[in-house]
Formats: structure tokens, C-alpha cells, sequence
């Protein structure tokens, strides 16, 4: 990745995508950080683009711009309080927190800043998605049925979870 | 002393200390953010952390295979699974204790 265009794509990219986050963490109100999150997702969406990953980069906006969002708005609405402006944002952890960050930043910098990657000048193949398809249901195909299996048990799940209780009706446990 | 040189190029460690910093900002949201919907929000970001260097890898390392990429679409799945699950636990605490700050969610401490 050399040209000039793709180096400025990746660092205007990447200060979008931690500008968007450091201010996802730090905002009070759970709306507003919602939507930081889904500029965040987008950002990572754009990158993808530019690691020729074009499939995973529409997969990233459909679920997690789109359908993750939502789900954390329909949370974030469901569960509103009043008085949720006035309660700290942060626990009593924070000076631990930012040390444990500290220190994986740094060790994780560190560790980064040494290696030597083993890089091969190959390619991406231009259409990814019919590579992609070919292997999900060759290769992978126990994983890809495991996670069909796994989505349906978390849809069932989440709705007999949050499934409301009537309050007149007698509880069946 | 030597001048380094300024490699300009991006590689696989531009790619790698971004998910890092990624990782980190989340992971700084989830140990100390007091709503449990935000904590959510912030084990999001460092999954997305793992995905990017998922597919910075399989683009630079293994661009033929598509192991990078076929992992981060389960992770993905999985990332879909836990926030519908997330968020329908979450939602039903709420209903008995009428709050989402996880210093509230104290049944099992003594």
C-alpha cells in the first residue's frame, strides 16, 4: 500500500475512527454516543474498503452501522431514566482503568514497533465475495452452520428473555 | 547517529497500533463506563478493534486464503448474537430494579 492517495485515505481515516471513539467514551449522554459509535463503525467500514475488503466492508455497514445501532437505540430508549444526566459517568475505577490501558498500550506499542512482518506482495483476487461464498460452504461449512444454529438460538432467547410479563398473569416457575 | 529513515508506506503496523488504540479506548469505556448499555457499546468497539486486525492481516500476510476475512464474518455473527442477547438481559434487569448502572447489579455480592 504505497500510492499516495491510499496513505492519506488511511491516516484522515484513522483519526475519524479514534477521534469518533475517544469521543464515544467520554460523552454523557447515551444517544449522542450511539451515534459516535456509528460513525466509529463507519470509519472501520472505510477501512476495509481500502484493505480490498469490499464485501466485509457492506457487511460492516449493514450490521453493525445499521442493525447494531438501532438495537442500541431501542435499548438505550427503553431503559431511560430522568435523572440519568445528574449520576457520574464514571465508577470508582477510573485511576486503575487508565493505568491497565497505559500499560497494554504500551506494551502492545512496544511489541509492534519490534516485529518483523512477514508480508507477501500477492494480491487481493478481484471479486471477493464468489471466493468467499466458495469457501463458507466448502471449507467452513461446520462453522457457517454452527453460526446459522447460534443466530437462531440468540434470536429465541433474546425474545423469551425480554418477553414482558403481564402483571395480572401468574408466573408459570 | 543515524537519521531513521521515515517509511511512509502503510503496513501491517499502521493497521496493528490502530486496533491497538482501538482496543484500548474500548476497553477503557468497558472497565469504567457505569451504564451497562455503554459498557455494551464499548465491548462493540473492541471487537471491531479484533476485526480490523483480522482483515489487515489476511489482506498483507495471506491475501489468497481469506482466513482473516471468513474469521471476522463469525466474529461478526457472534458480535450480532451477544448484542441482541445483551441488550434483552439488560432491558429485563431494568424492568425489576428500574436501572441500567451495573454498581446496582448486586444480587450475588455478600
Amino acid at each position: 500500500m504505497s500510492s499516495v492517495f491510499q496513505i492519506g485515505a488511511f491516516w484522515l481515516i484513522s483519526l475519524v475512527i479514534i477521534f469518533a471513539a475517544i469521543l464515544m467514551v467520554s460523552s454523557r449522554q447515551l444517544v449522542h454516543m450511539v451515534l459516535w459509535m456509528a460513525v466509529c463503525f463507519l470509519g472501520v467500514a472505510a477501512m476495509y474498503f481500502l484493505l480490498d475488503a469490499d464485501y466485509l466492508g457492506l457487511v460492516q455497514i449493514m450490521v453493525y452501522a445499521g442493525a447494531v445501532s438501532i438495537m442500541m437505540i431501542f435499548g438505550v430508549m427503553l431503559t431511560q431514566r430522568p435523572d440519568i444526566r445528574e449520576s457520574l459517568l464514571f465508577n470508582s475505577q477510573l485511576k486503575l482503568a487508565v493505568l491497565v490501558v497505559l500499560l497494554l498500550l504500551v506494551l502492545t506499542g512496544g511489541l509492534t514497533y519490534q516485529a518483523t512482518w512477514l508480508q507477501t506482495g500477492q494480491a487481493v483476487p478481484p471479486n471477493t465475495i464468489e471466493h468467499i461464498g466458495t469457501l463458507l460452504l466448502s471449507r467452513y461449512v461446520i462453522p457457517f452452520e454452527v453460526a446459522a444454529v447460534l443466530l437462531l438460538v440468540a434470536l429465541v432467547g433474546a425474545i423469551v428473555i425480554a418477553k414482558e410479563v403481564k402483571p395480572g398473569a401468574r408466573s408459570r416457575d | 547517529m543515524p537519521v531513521p529513515a521515515i517509511n511512509l508506506t502503510v503496513g501491517p503496523t499502521n493497521f496493528v497500533l490502530l486496533s491497538a488504540v482501538l482496543f484500548a479506548i474500548g476497553l477503557f469505556g468497558a472497565l469504567t463506563r457505569k451504564n451497562a448499555i455503554a459498557v455494551l457499546m464499548c465491548i462493540e468497539l473492541m471487537l471491531n478493534a479484533v476485526n480490523l486486525n483480522l482483515v489487515a492481516f489476511s489482506r498483507f500476510v495471506t491475501p489468497q486464503l481469506f482466513t482473516g476475512q471468513i474469521f471476522t464474518i463469525f466474529v461478526i455473527t457472534v458480535a450480532a448474537a451477544e448484542v441482541g442477547v445483551g441488550l434483552a438481559i439488560i432491558i429485563n434487569i431494568y424492568r425489576h430494579r428500574l436501572s441500567v448502572d451495573l454498581d446496582d447489579f448486586d444480587w450475588l455480592k455478600w
